[in-house]
C-alpha cells in the first residue's frame, strides 16, 4: 500500500507493536481470587475493559483483564496488565497519569523502561477523539483500586 | 450520461450550494456521510441568517417598534413554512423547541405528566433514538404510575406490527411513540397503519422524524399524527431550533411545562394564567434567527422539492445496496423494504472506531458507535456499528469511494 502523508500517522498510530498487543491473549482472562476489580465503559463507541489485580504487601502482583472493543483500548489494557506487575498502587497510578499526558501532548516519555513502552500509546495525541479508548483501561485500574466498581473515560 | 443528474436532480450543481463540501479534510476531499448526525448548510441558509441580524434583529413578541415587528414577522413567517412543510392544519400547532430531545422532553412532561393516567403506559420500539427513550424511563420512574411498553423490531429491521398490536390490545397504551424512520437501520416506518392501530386502541401517536421529514414528504394530516417532531439541523438548518407539531385540540388541553415569559396571559404575584398554544409552550426569547434559518432550510429543500431529493435518495440506497453488499466482510444491519439513506454496518476483523479513524484520513466522515441507539444494538447483538448516512448532496462516487476505501480498512487492519 502506498505511504502518502496522511497514511503515515495511520501506520504510526496502528504500529505492529500496538496491534499484537491488541491480539495479544497475555493476561487477557479472568483473575481468581482478585484483591480489586473495576469495569471501564465508553458508552458512546461501545468499548469495554475489566481490569482485575491481585495485591500483596502493598503490591500488585498480578493482573489480568477481560474487554473487547477498538485496538488502542484493548493494546493499552494489555499494556497495563503487563508493567503494572510488581508496582505499589500509586506507582501504577502514576503510570496511568503518565499514558493521559502521553495521549494529550503527543510527547514520549522515555525517562524509565516502562514508560518507554507505553510511549507507544502518545501517539493518539494526533487523533484527538482517541484518548479516551487509550486511557480506558487506567481508568479502570484507578476505580478498582479505590473500591469503585464501573467508571469511563469519556 | 452523467449518472448524478436523475431527471433534473442536478447534484453537481447542488453542491456548490453548500461551501463547506468544497473544503479538504488533509489534503483530501470531504467526503460527508454523517448527515444523519447533521447536515451541512447550505449559502442560502447562511446568508438568511446573516442577513437577520443585519437588517431585521431585535426580540420579537415584545417591542412595540419597527424593528421588534419585522423580526416578529419573520419569526411567524417561519412557523407558517414550517406548518407547510408538515402539512398540519394551523401555524399554532407549531411549536418551536431547541432540538428534537427537548420536543421529546416537553410532550413528555405536559402531555405524559398532565395527561396520561395511572395504569396508562407509552409504548415505544426497540429502535428508537435515545432521546425517544430516555424521557419515557423518566416519565415512568416518576411515581405516577405509568409504565412504558416496547415493540419488537423483526429481524430485518422492521417495526413488529403484529407486537404492536398485541402490546396496544388491553386498551392501557395512551401513547405511541415511534420513529417515522431509524436513525441505525435506515427503516421508514408505515406511519398511517401505526397511527391507525394506535387510534383503533385509544393511544395517541408521536412519531420521531429526525430523519424522515429530511428524506421524504411528510403530511402529519394524511398519516393523521397526533405529535410529529423533527430538528433543524438535520435538515440543512441551523443548530438550536427544532419542532414539536401537535393537534390544536391537544395541544390547548396540555399543560405549560416551561415557566416564563411570553408563554402567560396574566401575572400576578401569587397566579399567571397561560396562554395559548404555541406560546404557552416558549417559555422565553426564543431562537429567533434559528428561525429564520430554519425557514430558509424549508425553502432550500422545498425549492428543489422534496419529491426530487427522495428520488435521488432511491436511486442512491439502491446504488449503495449493491456496493456495500459488495463489499468482503461487511455485514449491513437490518434488510428493511422500505429505507432511507443511512446504512449501519459491521466489517469483520475491524472495530468501528478504528474504522472510522482509518477511513477519516481519506477524508471520509461516518460516525462509528452506537449512533444514540444502544437497546437496538443490543437488539442486534452488537456492541456498536460503523453508519455512513447521505444527504442531498451524496454522490454515488462517494459511496464507491467508500466502499474502495471499506476494502483497503480490512486490508489493514488483517
Amino acid at each position: 500500500m502506498s505511504a502518502a502523508a496522511p497514511f503515515d500517522e495511520l501506520y504510526d498510530l496502528y504500529s505492529k507493536v500496538l496491534r499484537d498487543l491488541a491480539r495479544s491473549p497475555k493476561h487477557r482472562g479472568s483473575l481468581e481470587h482478585a484483591s480489586a476489580s473495576a469495569r471501564g465503559d465508553n458508552p458512546m463507541c461501545g468499548d469495554r475493559v475489566d481490569i482485575a489485580v491481585k495485591l500483596d504487601g502493598g503490591q500488585i502482583t498480578d493482573a489480568m483483564f477481560t474487554g473487547r472493543g477498538c485496538e488502542i483500548s484493548q493494546a493499552s489494557a494489555a499494556l497495563l496488565t503487563e508493567l503494572v506487575r510488581g508496582k505499589s498502587p500509586d506507582e501504577a497510578r502514576a503510570m496511568g497519569a503518565a499514558v493521559a499526558r502521553m495521549a494529550k501532548s503527543g510527547l514520549r516519555d522515555e525517562t524509565t523502561e516502562d514508560l518507554t513502552r507505553l510511549s507507544i500509546l502518545s501517539v493518539v495525541h494526533k487523533f484527538p477523539s482517541r484518548a479516551k479508548c487509550a486511557n480506558l483501561a487506567w481508568h479502570a485500574l484507578d476505580a478498582a483500586l479505590s473500591g469503585v466498581k464501573e467508571t469511563s473515560s469519556e | 450520461m452523467d449518472t448524478n443528474v436523475t431527471s433534473g436532480f442536478d447534484v453537481t450543481r447542488l453542491r456548490q450550494d453548500f461551501p463547506i463540501l468544497a473544503t479538504q479534510v488533509r489534503g483530501k476531499p470531504l467526503v460527508f456521510l454523517d448527515s444523519g448526525a447533521s447536515a451541512q448548510k447550505p449559502r442560502a441558509v447562511m446568508e438568511a441568517m446573516t442577513r437577520s441580524m443585519e437588517t431585521a434583529y431585535a426580540n420579537v413578541h415584545r417591542g412595540a417598534y419597527h424593528l421588534s415587528e419585522v423580526a416578529t414577522e419573520a419569526h411567524e413567517a417561519a412557523r407558517v413554512a414550517v406548518q407547510l412543510f408538515l402539512g398540519a392544519a394551523e401555524p399554532e400547532e407549531i411549536i418551536f423547541t431547541p432540538n428534537a430531545t427537548g420536543a421529546f422532553n416537553l410532550v413528555a412532561h405536559s402531555f405524559g405528566r398532565g395527561m396520561l393516567k395511572p395504569g396508562q403506559c407509552v409504548l415505544v420500539s426497540e429502535m428508537e433514538h435515545h432521546a425517544n427513550l430516555v424521557p419515557w424511563q423518566m416519565l415512568r420512574d416518576a411515581g405516577l404510575g405509568i409504565g412504558l411498553r416496547f415493540v419488537r423490531v423483526t429481524e430485518q429491521g422492521e417495526l413488529d406490527l403484529e407486537d404492536l398490536a398485541a402490546k396496544l390490545a388491553d386498551g392501557k397504551v395512551g401513547l405511541v411513540s415511534v420513529t417515522h424512520m431509524s436513525n441505525v437501520l435506515g427503516t421508514v416506518t408505515p406511519a398511517a397503519q401505526i397511527a391507525r392501530l394506535a387510534h383503533e386502541a385509544g393511544a395517541r401517536v408521536l412519531f420521531d422524524g429526525s430523519q424522515a421529514a429530511v428524506h421524504r414528504s411528510v403530511d402529519v394530516r394524511a398519516i393523521d399524527a397526533d405529535f410529529y417532531i423533527f430538528t433543524g439541523h438535520k435538515l440543512y438548518g441551523p443548530t438550536g431550533i427544532g419542532v414539536l407539531y401537535g393537534k390544536r385540540a391537544l395541544l390547548d388541553a396540555m399543560p405549560p411545562f416551561f415557566g416564563g415569559g411570553d408563554m402567560i396571559e396574566t401575572v400576578t404575584l401569587e397566579h399567571s394564567t397561560f396562554a395559548a398554544a404555541p406560546a404557552r409552550f416558549e417559555a422565553g426569547t426564543p431562537a429567533i434567527i434559528e428561525a429564520v434559518g430554519l425557514h430558509a432550510a424549508i425553502d432550500y429543500v422545498t425549492g428543489i422539492g422534496m419529491e426530487a431529493i427522495e428520488g435521488h435518495e432511491r436511486a442512491l440506497v439502491d446504488h449503495a445496496m449493491r456496493v456495500l453488499t459488495q463489499v468482503e466482510g461487511l455485514s449491513l444491519l437490518g434488510a428493511a423494504q422500505d429505507r432511507g439513506g443511512v446504512f449501519s454496518f459491521s466489517l469483520e476483523g475491524v472495530h468501528p472506531h478504528d474504522l472510522s479513524t482509518y477511513l477519516d484520513r481519506s477524508g471520509i466522515c461516518v460516525r462509528a458507535g452506537r449512533h444514540c441507539a444502544e437497546p437496538l444494538h443490543a437488539r442486534f447483538g452488537l456492541d456498536g456499528s460503523t453508519r455512513a448516512s447521505f444527504g442531498l448532496y451524496t454522490t454515488r462516487e462517494e459511496i464507491d469511494f467508500l466502499a474502495t476505501k471499506l476494502t483497503d480498512a480490512r486490508r489493514f487492519f488483517a
